[in-house]
C-alpha cells in the first residue's frame, strides 16, 4: 500500500459517494477525485452550494443529495474536486491533475464511478452554437439557474421530460417538445410491462411530468422521425417530420437534444477492463461481478458507468463494491459482508425491475443514432461527415481504430465520446456484422488532454510493498 | 438567450474580464454559464473549418467550450469556476503555441 491508502474513487457522484462514505466508515483510508469542481456527479451538481434553481424547481430527488453530502463529511473522506484522471492502469495505478499539478498515485483497490453520459445525437445543425443536450441545460439549471425562454426540447426518455418540467416549474415557456419516441420501442416495451408495473411508482413519476407539461399547454409533437436544426452561424430554428410528412419549422434560439444516457466508456477501456455490448441499452458496459469486480485485479466499476440502472441503483453499487473492498482489505468478514449486502442487493434489484421496459420504450429510433445525409457531422470535434465515413468503410477498411487513422474521427479531444457509437453502428450497417463485432475505438491513457509541462512535472508516488492484508479478491479476475 | 431565476446561496459575485468586457458572474458558477448568461453563443472557432461552437453538453465530456482563460488555450470553460480578475478570450481555431506565455520548466 502507499501513503497508507486502501482505495481510491474516481467519481463524486452516487456511486463514488456512497462508495468512498462506506468504505471509510469501515476503516478504510480513502482518496476521492473528481473532476467537478464539486461533489454530487451530474444528478446532484451543485447541491451543496452552487447558486443553482432553488430546490421547489429541481425537486425532491435533486435535494436528497445533500444527504449523501452529508454523510461523506461525517466519514472524513480524503478528496480532491476539479481532479482530472487521465490514467488507471490495470495494475491500481491513477494518474490525476488538479490546477497545473499532475500525480500518479496508487491503492490496492480502485474503484471507477465515472457514471454515464448523454448518448450523442447527430441531426444534421446540431453543432451549432445554442444547441445544447437536455442534460447541459439541466446543469445550467442546477449550477447557475439559467433557463432559456423558448426553448425546443427534441428527442426521448425520462430525462428530456424531467428537464422540460423543472423549466414550467420555473416560469420559463418552452416552444415545444418534439417526441422521437420510435413506436417500434413501445411495442417491444410492451412484454416488459409486468415487470416494470412492481415500480409503478417510476412510471406515475414520469406521467406526474407529462401531466405537468400537457397542464401548461405546452406544444408537445409525437412521432417526430426526422429533425434538422436551421441556421448557419447559430441555431435560428428547427425543422420536424412526423411520420416522414412534411417538414414544419419552429423558429427557437436554443434547442436541447437528449436520447438517452450511455456509460462513460472511456476510463474503464483505457485501463483495459473487458467490456460487454449491451443489445438493449445499445451500449458497451464493463464486464463486472455482482460486487462490481472487473476484469482487472484490484479494478472495480460502480453507477452508471457499470450499467445505466439510474441514481439510487449507482449508490446502492457503489455501496456493494465498498462492502467488498472491505472484505478484501481484511476489515469485513465474509458473512459480516454479505449480511450487510443483503439489504443493497434488494435495493438493487428493485431498482432494476423497470428497466428493461424503459430501455425498450425509449430506445433511440435508428435515424437518430446514425444521421441519414451524407453532410451531417458525425464527428464533432475534427468535422467529419457521415459521407466521409461511408466513404472510408468502403474502401473495405476493418473497423473503427483503421477508419480513425483513415478519417481522424475520434482523434479530437473528446477523444470518440461524441461519434464511437455512431461511427461503430455505422461500420456495422454498411458491413453487415453486428456491433460487438465491429467494436469501439481502442481508448489510451491519458484519456483527457494533459499539456506537456504538467507531463514534465508528474510527481510519481514511490511504489511500496503490497499491504499484506490486502486480498485483491481471488476470484474476482474471472468473470461472474 | 439564457436569462437568471432566483439562485440558491448568498447572492455574492465576482467580475471577469471577457476579451475587455466586464461580466459579473454569480460566485460558485463556471466560466461558461458566467458567459452564455450575458448573450455568449460562441466560445470557439474549429481549427479545421472556423466554424463557430459554443458549449454543448456542460459536464466536460464534449470540448466544445474550450476558450482562453488566463491566457492559457484549451481550459474547459464548463469545468473552470469563476474567479475576481479572471480574464477569458474566444479561442480561435487551433491554440496557438505560445511558448513566450507558458515557458517550458
Amino acid at each position: 500500500m502507499s501513503a497508507g491508502r486502501d482505495l481510491i474513487i474516481v467519481g463524486a457522484g452516487p456511486a463514488g459517494l456512497a462508495a468512498a462514505a462506506r468504505a471509510a466508515e469501515g476503516g478504510a483510508r480513502v482518496l476521492l477525485l473528481d473532476d467537478q469542481p464539486a461533489p454530487g456527479g451530474q444528478i446532484w451538481r451543485g447541491v451543496g452550494g452552487a447558486p443553482g434553481a432553488g430546490d421547489d424547481v429541481l425537486g425532491a430527488e435533486y435535494a436528497a443529495g445533500r444527504a449523501a453530502l452529508a454523510r461523506l463529511e461525517r466519514a472524513g473522506v480524503a478528496r480532491a474536486a476539479g481532479a482530472t484522471v487521465w490514467q488507471v492502469t490495470a495494475e491500481g495505478e491513477v494518474g490525476w491533475s488538479a490546477e497545473g499539478r499532475s500525480r500518479l498515485v496508487r491503492a490496492p483497490f480502485v474503484l471507477l464511478a465515472t457514471g454515464a453520459m448523454e448518448r450523442p445525437m447527430p441531426v444534421p445543425g446540431w453543432t451549432l452554437p445554442g444547441v445544447m443536450t437536455a442534460g447541459g441545460a439541466q446543469t445550467l439549471l442546477k449550477s447557475a439557474a439559467l433557463a432559456a425562454e423558448g426553448a425546443v426540447f427534441a428527442g426521448c426518455g425520462p430525462l428530456l421530460y424531467l428537464v422540460v418540467a423543472q423549466y414550467l416549474r420555473a416560469g420559463v415557456p418552452v416552444a415545444a417538445v418534439l417526441d422521437t419516441t420510435a413506436p417500434a420501442g413501445r411495442l417491444d416495451a410492451l412484454a416488459h410491462l409486468p415487470g416494470a408495473l412492481l415500480r409503478a411508482d417510476l412510471l406515475l413519476k414520469g406521467q406526474r411530468w407529462l401531466g405537468e407539461i400537457r397542464r401548461s399547454g405546452t406544444r408537445v409533437i409525437r412521432g417526430v422521425t426526422d429533425l434538422r436544426i436551421l441556421g448557419t452561424e447559430r441555431a435560428e430554428g428547427i425543422a420536424y417530420q412526423r411520420d416522414r410528412g412534411a417538414w414544419e419549422r419552429i423558429a427557437a434560439a436554443h434547442v436541447f437534444l437528449h436520447q438517452g444516457v450511455v456509460p462513460n466508456p472511456n476510463l474503464a477501456m483505457a485501463a483495459g477492463i473487458a467490456q460487454v455490448w449491451d443489445d438493449t441499452q445499445l451500449c458497451w458496459r464493463p464486464r463486472t461481478d455482482r460486487w462490481g469486480r472487473s476484469s482487472a485485479l484490484g479494478l472495480f466499476v460502480a453507477g452508471d458507468g457499470a450499467g445505466i440502472d439510474g441514481a439510487v441503483a449507482a449508490e446502492a453499487k457503489g455501496e456493494l463494491a465498498a462492502l467488498q473492498i472491505l472484505h478484501g482489505l481484511g476489515r469485513l468478514t465474509a458473512s459480516a459482508r454479505d449480511a450487510a449486502a443483503r439489504p443493497v442487493f434488494q435495493r438493487l434489484a428493485r431498482e432494476q425491475r423497470a428497466r428493461p421496459f424503459l430501455d425498450r420504450w425509449f430506445r433511440p429510433a435508428p435515424q437518430f443514432r446514425v444521421p441519414e445525409a451524407a453532410d451531417t457531422l458525425v464527428c464533432r470535434c475534427e468535422e467529419i461527415t457521415r459521407g466521409e465515413i461511408d466513404r472510408a468503410i468502403d474502401t473495405g477498411l476493418a473497423g473503427p481504430n483503421q477508419l480513425k487513422s483513415f478519417t481522424r474521427a475520434g482523434m479530437g479531444p473528446c477523444q470518440g465520446r461524441l461519434c464511437g457509437l455512431t461511427v461503430q453502428e455505422l461500420i456495422a450497417r454498411r458491413t453487415g456484422r453486428g456491433p460487438e463485432a465491429v467494436g469501439y475505438y481502442r481508448l489510451r491513457p491519458p484519456i483527457k488532454p494533459l499539456s506537456l509541462g504538467e507531463l514534465a512535472d508528474l510527481e510519481i508516488e514511490e511504489a511500496a510493498p503490497a499491504d499484506e492484508g490486502a486480498d485483491l479478491g481471488a476470484g474476482a479476475a474471472p468473470h461472474g | 438567450m439564457f436569462r437568471r431565476l432566483e439562485a440558491r446561496g448568498t447572492g455574492a459575485t465576482v467580475t471577469l474580464q471577457f476579451e475587455g468586457r466586464a461580466v459579473t458572474a454569480l460566485a460558485g458558477e463556471s466560466v461558461a454559464s458566467a458567459l452564455l448568461a450575458a448573450g455568449l453563443t460562441a466560445g470557439r472557432q474549429t481549427p479545421k473549418t472556423g466554424a463557430p461552437r459554443g458549449p454543448f453538453c456542460m459536464m466536460g465530456t464534449c470540448f466544445e467550450c474550450l476558450m482562453v482563460i488566463d491566457g492559457e488555450a484549451n481550459r474547459q470553460a464548463c469545468q473552470v469556476p469563476v474567479a475576481e480578475g479572471m480574464t477569458v478570450a474566444r479561442q480561435e481555431g487551433a491554440a496557438a503555441l505560445a511558448l513566450d506565455a507558458d515557458p517550458v520548466p
